[in-house]
């Protein structure tokens, strides 16, 4: 990965990566971890920050952006955890191990991980939105003495649903980070954890929680935001801290294509991490 | 600036010095709308115009062009050769649009497809009249001072030449004979004589400079923009024929021999149905009033904020080639007529 991409002759450059390792985390979401092909280029991989993404390339099928999943204090590989939704993600769902794709990156602002540092953290996800926010937790399990208080809820339809659930689980078991999980339902009634929405997680945590001097970071479904920021205000978080990750179409990452414009700014070069105000300045970004 | 005088007798010869240059592109007739044309015959040639159907941007970023190539062994980007072209009559509008294009481009990141185009474009300007749709007063676009590297005012008996560039200097020093630099009270005169008959020559101006504010303000008042919204055919032609909509696609396209490809890119509008969809087809722009919405506050409005004016240049090519009349400036009328309000307002 090449942070810097101003730098680079052709700032569309990519590497080809290996895929070391995949598996399925639930009926239609994947892990893939990969490896650049070329030494000098693997030497960077750590190269990014939480929260930024990359741009994936399968030549004769195309372009498509996504979240990094891994976190650069891990730099040997690349992790992400991936939808099958769409044409690209098709043609990467029949890529095996030992195949190869292109990358380019790291793209967007992501989290600006040293800001937060001796602050209280509040992670919140649903759904997907857990694949950017593992990149956030891995750091910080990693450098965790250098933050306060951390807190991860996590909510998914069922237990079968829950992306990245044994990790999670092990997360929970570690206990270097307070993690909740939850189902709004359970099917399968082997879950020992909370069912409920994500909101429900909140009262395991109020009164515990710094607001002054702490950060929440949340990524989830459009609709999960509105109740998770209720209750975010409502525990008197600043707005300036409450800090969300979005999604828009892109074909360039860079900040040329126009597609992912909302009112002045592009997400892929401003966003995708973007805070309350944002939201409260542009009606469109969510 | 450097400024020579050029007679209209030794024009064909400065055309002719042109093409010796490089490849010499300029506005070319062809049946109801004008072009600039890679010209051959310098006889197809006219200046008599006001716009073209596209702007400079065909040549910077052409309609459609390939990006990068695979194959077996690899891949390998696919930047245009060295080479030289001359485009001559662009309008100050155009070089204006021009100029927002670079800012974009060959920003902090510069786009290596669009860098060596530019690299390899003379711009040799040509003056203009306008007519009923041409709104550059309004845009503060009617005149241009640096962008290109030649500029010519065509006056009764002779051209003005201003050198925008090293390379316009190259090729006046080439051919030294053919400028002057002997211009006399009488040749000012008819200069100005002629801008000022130029200035009274516009007809329409529409309130430009408030658009920023006004639609930042009505922005949430659907019954404005649904006007257009419901009229609006999402054809993408006021992107296509805007010199500064510079939105794409890329598209990946296997060759029949199913070993190669070529990834392409087009030229995109956001007007389109598809363009804000993301996989799992969640459309964040579903109607086209939103998709209008994104169009007219990218146009008027948050260009400003980004690079400190407009994206429009006044050229007046959308409200010429817009089927349904939907146009920057058909809605800056409608949104300055919608705030004039009968509750009298006192200046302050």
């Amino acid at each position: 990965m090449i942070s810097d991409r101003s730098k680079l002759e052709n700032p569309y450059e990519d590497h080809l990566a290996t895929i070391i390792d995949y598996r399925d985390l639930t009926s239609d979401t994947r892990y893939y971890k990969l490896k650049f092909v070329d030494p000098e280029i693997q030497k960077h991989t750590g190269d990014y920050r939480p929260g930024q993404f990359a741009m994936f390339s399968i030549p004769g099928v195309g372009e498509a952006p996504f979240s990094i999943s891994s976190t650069p204090t891990r730099p040997a590989f690349l992790e992400f955890g991936i939808r099958k939704v769409g044409s690209f993600t098709d043609a990467l769902f029949k890529k095996k191990e030992g195949d190869t794709v292109y990358i380019r990156g790291p793209y967007g602002n992501g989290f600006d991980m040293e800001r937060m540092e001796g602050k209280d953290i509040v992670i919140v996800s649903g759904g997907l939105g857990a694949v950017p926010l593992r990149s956030v937790l891995l750091y910080l399990e990693d450098k965790r003495e250098l933050y306060n208080n951390v807190f991860f809820l996590n909510g998914a339809r069922t237990p079968d649903d829950m992306l990245f659930k044994e990790d999670f689980l092990a997360m929970h078991a570690r206990e270097i980070i307070e993690t909740h999980l939850t189902v709004d339902k359970d099917p399968t009634g082997e879950w020992n954890h909370n069912v409920g929405v994500v909101t429900t997680l909140f009262e395991k945590i109020n009164g515990r929680v710094d607001n002054d001097n702490a950060y929440a970071l949340i990524c989830g479904p459009p609709v999960m935001y509105k109740f998770v920021i209720k209750e975010l205000l409502e525990m008197d978080f600043s707005k300036k801290n409450i800090l969300m990750t979005l999604e828009r179409r892109m074909k360039c990452g860079q900040g040329h294509c126009g597609h992912c414009a909302i009112h002045g700014v592009y997400t892929c070069l401003d966003g995708p991490v973007f805070n309350f105000w944002d939201y409260e300045r542009m009606v469109e970004l969510i | 600036m450097k400024t020579y005088k050029l007679m209209k007798e030794d024009f064909p010869q400065f055309l002719s010095l042109l093409q010796e240059k490089g490849n010499l592109y300029g506005p070319v007739k062809s049946k109801n709308h004008y072009s600039f044309e890679k010209i051959d015959d310098l006889s197809k040639l006219t200046f008599n115009y006001t716009r073209t159907l596209m702007g400079l941007k065909k040549f910077v970023t052409p309609p459609r062009y390939k990006v990068k190539h695979f194959d077996k062994s690899g891949s390998e980007d696919i930047i245009p050769e060295n080479e030289t072209n001359i485009v001559i009559g662009a309008h100050p509008c155009d070089i204006h649009a021009m100029k927002i294009l670079d800012k974009l481009f060959l920003g902090q990141i510069k786009d290596p497809y669009y860098k060596k185009r530019r690299e390899n474009l003379v711009i040799v300007g040509h003056s203009c009249m306008p007519d009923e749709n041409c709104l550059c007063t309004s845009t503060g676009t009617d005149m241009v001072s640096d962008g290109f590297d030649l500029f010519l005012t065509e006056l009764q008996d002779f051209y003005l030449v201003w050198v925008g560039s090293s390379k316009g200097l190259f090729i006046i020093m080439s051919s030294e004979d053919l400028f002057s630099e002997k211009i006399d009270m009488c040749d000012i005169a008819e200069y100005t004589t002629w801008q000022e008959n130029r200035q009274n020559s516009f007809k329409t101006t529409i309130p430009f400079h408030l658009m920023p504010d006004i639609i930042h303000l009505i922005y949430e008042k659907d019954e404005l923009w649904n006007q257009f919204g419901e009229k609006c055919l999402s054809c993408g032609t006021c992107s296509l024929v805007c010199p500064t909509c510079n939105c794409f696609n890329v598209e990946d396209k296997i060759l029949i021999n199913a070993d190669e490809v070529v990834r392409e890119r087009m030229l995109d509008s956001c007007t389109l149905p598809y363009y804000s969809v993301v996989a799992g087809d969640h459309d964040f722009r579903p109607d086209r009033t939103k998709r209008l919405k994104l169009y007219y506050t990218h146009k008027l409005k948050e260009y400003i904020g980004k690079w400190g004016q407009p994206a429009c240049v006044g050229c007046g090519r959308c409200v010429t080639y817009c089927p349904v009349g939907i146009n920057v400036k058909t809605v800056s009328n409608a949104f300055y007529e919608a705030i004039q309000c009968v509750r009298e307002v006192k200046k302050i």
